[in-house]
């Protein structure tokens, strides 16, 4: 271990350790005795909770991989009439809060929605109620996340099926294997990484979810979280439950890593040969139309729909220019945040780039935890330090200086950043990194021989070639704080509102339809950098 | 294009973080678990009238708790405003609020909606009522909450989830007046007649009675109300289908809570914090609440809203409110056990 | 019966043409080649056979199946072929035994352990199952692609440019293993590349193709001594072409003399033509008094490759063994030895 200990090491596991401050503070609950609101939860609700995340977990992984892969492959390996379009609209639900698509579709399939209600016109109330399923369920659920978060896997899967070696398929068609092995047996386990990558963030944002299990009466695990820390006032047991909640999706991903130990994936030595995609006609076009069509419709286009329909009744009255400034906080913070936390996963990929050190590595990964943690929690575990900080600088400054110094963190717009950059560093990480994977390090060697330094190297070899991937982690991260929640309304200073919030705030007193606009813009808004997100990458892969 | 997008993050930058956050010296700074639009009207006309500038920032009653714990003799609020005497009392135990009540104040509010010792006081009252289907169900089979538990009532009652504040509040109510034991049998009862699992708010409650997925249904008054004044016509066709029925007028009377406000220890603006309180008790202010958004005045000459005036008066219930906040614990435990969830 | 009959396609990629009316066939257990500078079509020719790439117009035929016509277009996995590809295209998540397995899947699981254990004994990988692509070094991964490509014994092995990523050392040797296990078993093959020793090493019959046409089918020694266009003369071996006469029937004048050809039915007398003169066909002689300067010299290892000047300025190539170091601007002396000259029309 001592070997490993260099200057860049240490710098980078400091940097690694301030920026994880709110993990430690939550791993430092760890050691406070645990209380009998444990043996009452075990008791009581704690199965409950357990049994109904992993029902959760499977089925979004199921739903996303279901809507996520074959959209992928279509949209990778064939031409037909709609590509153009349909390529980056399937990224479109990306935009949709899911607690938001859990009222819209509420909102239309419920007993009283127009849905039921139409049918119940033409069959009798009895068979409708029989045989209509219940959106607020566990199933609803599955669909809402599945519909809302399997963008992840399309656009990782996407990009990898697009730049597997097209020899290694043809090799496959040589063997004898028809299309459907090829794709199952060769291509898909040649992809199982990226696709993993992206069912990893979708299944971390199912699990942190609270807002859309709660109106469904779905309690899950970290309805317990809230649960405890509401109900019972008890912060403790809280923090507990989130480390357990971490330390599952810790081991989920070590199995993952472990179950591929021995195949080591590489993203072939090959350029994709510059092959013209073959086309599809017919009813092949028509059936890859469908497919892609199919998961824009539900995830988007209805639940937009019906937003708009909300909006339009209270425009008139609510849109003023209160909104400019709602969209404007929105838009600024979210700028700033993603492009803090690109920089930041920049800068940690890179130092681990050309110091091959178990120390930065685990580092890193350690950086890339915070996404696993609900945003209620990591706001509260950024509240406590922060405080801590601002209180001790203040005491010594009085006593030493005889000044008072305040709140200098707590409660500005500083701590809000920062608990973003926590929360979404993997999702930059995780982009930026399979960026930098393909560029051979024999590209940084032979700068270097032409006398760049490591600054000129990255300014002028690896940020052009990642470019691609940086505006993707970017425009994730974007996305993701436009649609965040809970963090932004615990932490959020003083007369400062988001659209999220304020969708929150009209939605949580029950007036849906007052947040329908703000939702309506929360989408509009993150529309903009989906369209330019994918209009590079199909430049890229064009 | 560089020189430009370098440009625009400055703007940005500069723009966003020298907000100004506590710029005017006259201020009042307001932590508030009432959401935005239910208080900012009323700051508004607050500093219309008196020049001070109020500060907002809406939260969930606890993460605002949190932030005063952990800011301590720092925080830059003065005022705590929540939608329940249950988070008042953890704030108070938390040793975050300090006494103001004066004699003014007294006068106002009636003791049971205020905090013993003075550190909290009640704004609003709003009333955990039951809504029944006007053509299912003849009032004369509706009499208690106790009643609720009665095997007449199976598969008829929508309620929502025990993850709801007044949920708990209802059933610390009924631990403070009728023991832990009874109030289990009542929950365990109450969970059997459910129509279906809890889910959604109480305006859901509400539609589900009126679509006849249940009959009746234990909801805040403010709610129907809302639905009733709503622009929405199918929201106020749903509210027209079902009736209002005030439990427990023969005894201790209906169950309310509050939504309340105290003044933090470490207060900077103390006295404007005090003006404000006034100010939200003022007849004014007061009538604000019943018209916009129909929960109960606090003081006796307000003036109530068309919707309040048509429910009729009600008995509800004396307990002292601060009784909620420490058995909210205990309900949740009951109700964790009885599997309402 | 032809394993491979190939008669006159047409291929194209979107607008471009890349083949036209391209013939060729294979006989049973025959190894062909296809020689020819990058971009002149040969990896689309491979391509068409394999399926990978459909043809607009003439056909293939695999045995006495018709795999691909303007209308036809068999698709590849049911074409039984084997192909090796440039980059070898092994499955990156499979190990060595998995990865041969793959085409085999149909047998029974005895039948594949067989296989397998033969293969990987012919290719001297015996024991390195469960080893993964990444761990094998390039010459190990080639022929694992070898190997997985003959598994299902298909009726014609593709490969292609399979040695370009080898070192240069090796390219021979793998060459020649890779002949001696497609003839133990017994396989018809067609190989692109554009190294011509690795052709000489491996081929039976072969090829040189030039911006989309086929210039010449035929043996080694035939396109080596009888190459029937410059630019095959030129891409075969080394060698210039220097102006001549046709003097009669069987002779051209040129400037290294009056030169044996066989020109009767091809050109005119007097008729102005380019005649091909290679390094072996001016031998160095020291006793010579047919002396000329010598205006480069390469050193080769075991022989000199010297430029010399003729009189008329005309520049021919002279081979010479090691030891005989003469310098730049000196003149040394030199016989002809030549049988045959090659003949061309006039090349300017």
């Amino acid at each position: 271990m001592r070997k490993h200990l260099n200057r860049w090491s240490i710098l980078t596991l400091v940097f690694a350790l301030l920026l994880t401050v709110p993990l430690w503070v939550l791993v430092s609950f760890m050691f406070e005795p645990t209380n009998d609101n444990w043996t009452h939860l075990a008791d009581t609700l704690l199965p409950e909770y357990i049994i109904n995340s992993l029902w959760l977990m499977l089925g979004v992984t199921i739903g996303t991989l279901l809507l996520g892969v074959p959209t992928a492959w279509v949209i990778s390996q064939y031409r037909f009439v709609g590509k153009s379009v349909l390529h980056w609209a399937l990224l479109l639900p990306m935009a949709m809060p899911a607690y938001i698509i859990a009222y819209t579709y509420t909102g239309l399939l419920e007993f009283e929605g127009p849905v039921q209600t139409a049918l119940r016109t033409v069959f009798d109330t009895q068979t409708v109620n029989l045989w209509f399923p219940e959106v607020r369920s566990l199933g609803g659920a599955i669909v809402m996340f599945s519909l809302v978060l399997y963008p992840y896997v399309y656009l990782l899967a996407r990009t990898s099926f697009a730049n597997q070696s097209q020899s290694v398929m043809q090799a496959s068609r040589t063997l004898g294997a028809g299309p459907y092995k090829t794709f199952f047996k060769v291509a898909l386990p040649i992809a199982r990484p990226a696709i993993i990558a992206g069912l990893t963030l979708a299944l971390m944002e199912t699990l942190a979810d609270f807002g859309t299990v709660q109106y469904f009466g779905v309690p899950t695990f970290t309805t317990g979280i809230y649960r405890t820390w509401s109900g019972f006032g008890d912060t403790t047991t809280a923090a507990q439950l989130s480390i357990l909640l971490l330390l599952f999706v810790v081991a989920l991903m070590m199995i993952e890593v472990w179950s591929r130990k021995q195949a080591k994936y590489f993203t072939g030595n090959a350029q994709p040969l510059n092959q013209v995609l073959p086309k599809l006609k017919g009813k092949h076009a028509l059936a890859a139309f469908s497919l892609c069509l199919l998961p824009i419709v539900f995830g988007f286009i209805l639940p937009a729909l019906q937003l708009l329909d909300w909006s339009i009744n209270v425009a008139s009255t609510a849109l003023n220019a209160e909104f400019i400034t709602l969209v404007w906080n929105t838009f600024s913070l979210a700028f700033i945040t993603a492009l803090v936390t690109v920089s930041i996963a920049l800068l940690f990929l890179y130092i681990k780039r050309l110091h091959n050190n178990p120390i930065i590595d685990q580092s890193v990964r350690i950086a890339g935890l915070g996404y696993a943690i609900p945003g209620t929690v990591i706001a509260v575990a950024v509240i406590i330090p922060f405080a801590w900080f601002d209180n001790t600088l203040d005491s010594w400054a009085r006593e030493h200086l005889d000044i008072s110094t305040g709140l200098l963190l707590s409660g500005t717009l500083f701590a809000l950043v920062f608990a973003y950059c926590f929360r979404f560093l993997s999702v930059a990480l995780q982009s930026i990194q399979s960026g930098l994977s393909q560029i051979k390090p024999s590209m940084d060697e032979s700068a270097k021989t032409l006398g760049a330094n490591h600054w000129t190297i990255l300014k002028r070899i690896h940020i052009p070639l990642l470019s691609s991937s940086l505006v993707t982690a970017f425009l994730l991260v974007f996305v993701e704080v436009l649609k965040e929640l809970p963090t932004t309304l615990i932490l959020r200073p003083f007369n400062f509102n988001t659209l999220a919030v304020r969708a929150y705030e009209m939605a949580a007193d029950e007036r849906l339809a007052d947040a329908g606009l703000p939702a309506l813009l929360i989408v509009v808004t993150g529309l903009i950098p989906v369209i330019i997100l994918s209009k590079m990458i199909g430049k890229r892969h064009a | 294009m560089k020189t430009l997008f370098k440009n625009s993050c400055l703007l940005l930058l500069s723009c966003t973080f020298t907000l100004p956050v506590y710029a005017a010296l006259d201020e009042v700074n307001v932590y508030s678990a009432r959401k935005e639009q239910l208080i900012k009207p009323l700051l508004t006309d607050f500093t219309k009238q008196t020049g001070i500038e109020v500060n907002l920032v809406t939260s969930k009653a606890d993460a605002l708790l949190k932030r005063l714990e952990s800011e301590g003799r720092n925080t830059p609020a003065d005022i705590l405003i929540t939608t329940d005497a249950g988070r008042l009392h953890r704030a108070k135990e938390a040793n975050v609020l300090q006494p103001v009540l004066n004699d003014t104040m007294k006068k106002l509010v009636p003791e049971h909606l205020r905090d013993a010792d003075g550190y909290w006081i009640g704004l609003t009252t709003r009333a955990r009522m039951i809504v029944y289907a006007k053509d299912r169900v003849n009032p004369s089979e509706l009499s208690t909450y106790e009643d609720l538990a009665n095997p007449k009532w199976k598969k008829r009652i929508c309620i929502r989830s025990s993850n709801n504040i007044y949920n708990q509040s209802l059933v610390a109510s009924m631990i403070a007046h009728k023991g832990e034991k009874a109030t289990e049998a009542w929950v365990n009862g109450l969970v059997k007649n459910m129509a279906r699992k809890p889910k959604g708010g109480d305006r859901d409650q509400i539609k589900a009675v009126a679509a006849g997925q249940c009959d009746i249904a234990v909801v805040n008054t403010y709610y129907l109300g809302q639905m009733l004044n709503s622009n929405d016509p199918k929201q106020v066709k749903a509210a027209q289908e079902v009736a209002v029925f005030w439990p427990n007028q023969s005894d201790r009377g209906t169950h309310i809570n509050v939504s309340g406000i105290a003044v933090t220890k470490a207060a900077k603006n103390k006295d404007n914090a005090i003006q404000l309180i006034e100010f939200l008790l003022s007849k004014d202010a007061q009538n604000w609440y019943a018209e916009a958004n129909n929960e109960y005045p606090v003081i006796a000459d307000a003036d109530w809203s068309e919707t309040l005036k048509s429910w009729g008066t009600f008995h509800s219930d004396g307990l002292n409110l601060t009784q909620l906040g420490e058995l909210n614990s205990k309900a949740i435990r009951i109700m964790d056990r009885a599997g309402w969830r | 019966m032809p394993e491979l009959i190939i008669k006159a396609i047409h291929s194209a990629h979107q607008k471009t043409d890349i083949l036209n009316g391209i013939s060729l066939h294979l006989k049973e257990g025959e190894i062909g080649c296809l020689l020819g500078p990058s971009g002149c079509g040969k990896t689309t020719l491979l391509r068409n056979i394999a399926g990978l790439h459909p043809i607009r117009g003439g056909e293939i035929f695999l045995g006495d199946q018709l795999v691909s016509s303007e209308n036809t277009h068999l698709a590849t996995e049911s074409r039984k072929v084997g192909m090796v590809f440039q980059d070898y295209a092994l499955f990156p998540h499979m190990n060595i035994a998995d990865n041969i397995r793959f085409g085999i899947e149909n047998y029974t699981p005895k039948q594949q352990q067989e296989r397998i254990a033969t293969l990987l004994e012919l290719i001297g990988l015996a024991g390195k199952e469960k080893r993964y692509p990444h761990e094998l070094s390039g010459g190990q991964q080639q022929r694992v692609a070898l190997a997985r490509a003959l598994a299902a014994k298909p009726q014609i092995l593709l490969m292609d440019e399979p040695f370009s990523g080898l070192d240069v050392e090796l390219r021979e040797t793998l060459a020649q293993q890779v002949r001696c296990i497609l003839k133990t078993e017994g396989i018809t093959a067609l190989m692109v590349t554009h190294s011509q020793s690795e052709a000489f090493a491996i081929a039976d019959s072969m090829g040189v193709m030039q911006q989309g046409k086929l210039l010449q089918w035929d043996t080694a020694y035939n396109l080596y001594h009888k190459p029937n266009h410059p630019f095959v003369a030129d891409f075969i071996g080394q060698g210039v072409l220097i102006k001549g006469t046709v003097y009669s029937c069987s002779q051209v004048h040129t400037e290294l003399g009056i030169l044996n050809a066989n020109v009767c039915n091809c050109f005119n007398p007097n008729e102005a033509v380019s005649v091909l003169v290679r390094p072996d066909d001016i031998i160095h002689n020291d006793d010579s008094d047919w002396q000329l300067e010598v205006v480069n010299r390469v050193f080769r290892g075991s022989h000199f490759l010297f430029t010399l000047k003729l009189n008329n300025g005309e520049q021919v190539l002279c081979m010479s063994q090691s030891h005989h170091n003469h310098k730049i601007g000196s003149k040394i002396g030199v016989k002809l030895e030549m049988d045959h000259a090659v003949v061309f029309p006039l090349q300017t």
